[in-house]
């Protein structure tokens, strides 16, 4: 086919176009490539100045990251026994030997249990909400989508006083539960508004067809809107999942040791030993990875999400 | 196969009627149309029956037992709708076949069905795809599928061909009367367009502002309209009303319209005085020297084999259908006459008809014995 026409974009103005695409992932994409590299150098490497885009890599970052270590004087090292494993190599070259573990793993373990948790949570009792609202007739439906709302209108960190002393006499400071309700509660406005827009544009015909077809109200709405709502459920689920993970405030001012995410914790590894930039750009870097993964899983839906309802079927 | 009673069905929303006190039987294995303009409660009347909504008030006798408040899930009832329903998430097999799994029917037998039913509705060759593709007569057919295959009591269907184009919708309409007539299911079936409720429907009822105006047989509710309401709905153009004032005797078999007399079926029932319209068909206005009655011709409307001849009249301005071939000047003035047996006469104010015995000088007017003197 060729010609004209008014729907297509010519050669010229694709080629623009993924050359800008290009352009602005390259400008985002850059300070994140930055955190990957610093985590494979040396500590040395790391502040040299200028800075090195070519470098030996090296995992100690990595291994500083997920271990406890000691300074051994010089004169002792030779009389501790030969290294178990590679990690303890890289350590006793720094004149150093592993006293164990460090909090990482339970810190980033404490992220998937209270990020996932509440993204279930916030996503489980919007969705119902979401279905609720959009179905049926509801008493005062307009004054609670608006109050639920409003919720949203203050930066949550506004009420960080409050919900710290809400927190304290409840017991739930500290706790996982707790700030998987506290993320679930800021998430859930969110949740329900974005679901009900997803279900308002599913025609209620379908489920009226599988109840006519002989299923119950909920078997329709888990046969058939549930699948139907997917798109929206899994956008839904990207942003609470990105907000519970991501947050820090609240993680440094309610959680301080058995329930403390990794975002309050990475900052204190640098504590550890120095400047141990390699170590917190590893940390961040395996940070990022679920996210990563998750958005990717979904991304398919993810992309039909955000332009919903913009294109009539 | 059913038999369905309303009885004195009521419903609704808040402060607004949807339905006002319906009552009509649709018999076994009737095609049954609910007919009327869009908010005449027609939707809401076949939802009920389907029992997506529970009525206010009121009876739904499905083969004699009331299922007014019965969920839809407990009816065995089908509906088709409007923009189809099929399940988009699912291929033309498994949209077939839903209904059937619900009720655990075996696979096997589910399978037997499902093939039967393509096969009946011409459909064998897309039973793999998915919906999402498909031209709309095929949803179409794909939704009466889901329909046909539980083999429930009575299907229901809410205009089912407003979605489809003007040529295909009159195949439609065919196929859709074949497999009705095959199967003898009552059929249940909402419609805003009167043409197709007459083309189709065993008997029609007509509705408007939530009320049952008539129903009946397409010829009666055409023929002898029970309301204005309906005699202008149906047929197009539609019936003329030539509107006049009066005091009617019982037994009066002329009216006068305008200093000249008209002579109707013999009126029944007690005396009466108002505003009253004379109902007549364009079809049952004929254009004659000799008529006293007389008007002018504002415009005609070639049609081919008839034509469409607007009359100024001193009751109102009428439409009469005649023959093409006969000439009419527009300015032109004519006599104008009335086929006495096919007049309605409704109260104006009411909007009601009056009683005629239709049986006695009409027929005889009709046969040609009286000659009418206008």
């Amino acid at each position: 086919m060729s010609g004209y026409s008014i729907t297509e974009p010519s050669a010229g103005q694709k080629w623009v176009a993924g050359v800008l695409v290009a352009l602005y992932a390259l400008v985002t994409l850059l300070p994140l490539a930055w955190i990957v590299a610093t985590s494979f150098k040396s500590p040395a490497d790391s502040i040299a100045y200028p800075p090195k885009v070519i470098f030996d890599p090296t995992i100690e970052g990595y291994v500083n990251l997920f271990t406890t270590r000691t300074r051994i004087p010089a004169d002792q090292i030779d009389s501790l026994p030969p290294p178990a494993n590679f990690a303890e190599q890289i350590v006793r070259d720094q004149g150093m030997m592993i006293t164990g573990p460090s909090r990482y793993g339970a810190r980033f373990l404490n992220s998937v249990i209270i990020g996932f948790g509440s993204t279930f949570l916030s996503i489980f009792l919007g969705t119902l909400a979401a279905y609720a609202f959009s179905r049926f007739r509801v008493p005062l439906k307009d004054d609670l989508m608006f109050f639920i709302l409003s919720t949203r209108m203050m930066p949550p960190i506004a009420v960080a006083i409050p919900i710290f002393l809400m927190f304290r006499s409840l017991g739930l400071s500290d706790t996982h539960l707790g700030m998987i309700l506290l993320y679930t509660a800021v998430n859930i406005s969110l949740a329900v508004w974005l679901l009900k827009g997803f279900i308002d544009e599913i025609p209620r015909e379908y489920e009226e067809a599988a109840l006519i077809d002989g299923y119950t109200r909920f078997q329709a709405f888990y046969k058939v809107v549930l699948p139907q709502a997917a798109t929206g459920i899994a956008s839904t689920a990207i942003f609470c999942l990105i907000f519970a993970w991501n947050e820090y405030a609240f993680a440094v001012l309610l959680t301080s040791g058995v329930a403390q995410t990794a975002p309050p914790f990475i900052p204190t590894i640098i504590g550890v030993g120095g400047q141990d930039w390699p170590a917190v750009a590893a940390g961040a870097t395996l940070f990022l990875i679920p996210v990563v993964v998750f958005t990717v899983l979904l991304r398919k839906h993810l992309l039909r999400g955000i332009t919903f309802g913009a294109v009539r079927k | 196969m059913a038999e369905i009673v309303i009885r004195n069905l009521h419903k609704a929303f808040g402060d607004f009627v949807a339905v006002k006190e319906s009552s009509f039987t649709i018999n076994d294995g009737e095609f049954f149309m609910l007919l009327g303009p869009s908010g005449c409660g027609k939707t809401t009347t076949l939802r009920m029956i389907a029992g997506l909504e529970l009525p206010t008030s009121g009876q739904i006798l499905l083969d004699g037992k009331d299922v007014a408040q019965v969920p839809a899930s407990g009816r065995d009832i089908a509906f088709v709708f409007q923009m189809f329903a099929l399940y988009p998430h699912m291929n033309v097999r498994n949209n077939i076949s839903y209904p059937l799994r619900s009720q655990g029917v075996p696979r096997a037998e589910v399978r037997r069905r499902v093939d039967e039913v393509a096969r009946i509705l011409g459909i064998e060759h897309i039973i793999d795809r998915p919906v999402g593709g498909l031209s709309s007569g095929d949803r179409q057919r794909v939704a009466l599928g889901r329909a046909i295959v539980r083999r429930p009591k009575a299907f229901l269907m809410d205009e089912p061909l407003g979605a489809l184009d003007a040529e295909f919708r009159e195949r439609m309409a065919e196929e859709l009367r074949a497999l009705h007539d095959r199967m003898g299911a009552t059929t249940v079936y909402v419609t805003h367009d009167q043409l197709e409720a007459m083309q189709m429907g065993d008997k029609i009822v007509v509705m408007n502002h939530g009320v049952v105006e008539q129903w009946g047989r397409p010829q009666d509710i055409y023929d002898f309209p029970a309301t204005m309401f309906v005699a202008e709905f149906i047929g197009s153009p539609p019936m003329n009303f030539l509107r006049f004032e009066a005091s009617l005797e019982p037994g009066a078999e002329t009216v006068v319209l305008s200093g000249t007399k008209v002579p109707l079926p013999r009126l029944e029932g007690p005396a009466t005085s108002g505003r009253y319209a004379l109902g007549v068909r364009p079809e049952h206005v004929r254009l004659a020297d000799d008529a006293a009655f007389r008007g002018m011709v504002i415009a005609t409307e070639y049609l081919g084999t008839t034509q469409i001849v607007s009359l100024d009249t001193p009751n109102g301005d009428i439409k009469c259908r005649i023959p093409s071939s006969q000439p009419v000047r527009t300015g032109e003035r004519v006599g104008i006459r009335f086929d006495t047996g096919t007049l309605s006469l409704f109260d104006a104010a009411t909007g009601h008809a009056l009683a005629l015995d239709r049986a006695s000088p009409g027929e005889d007017v009709r046969r040609g014995k009286v000659r009418i003197h206008g």
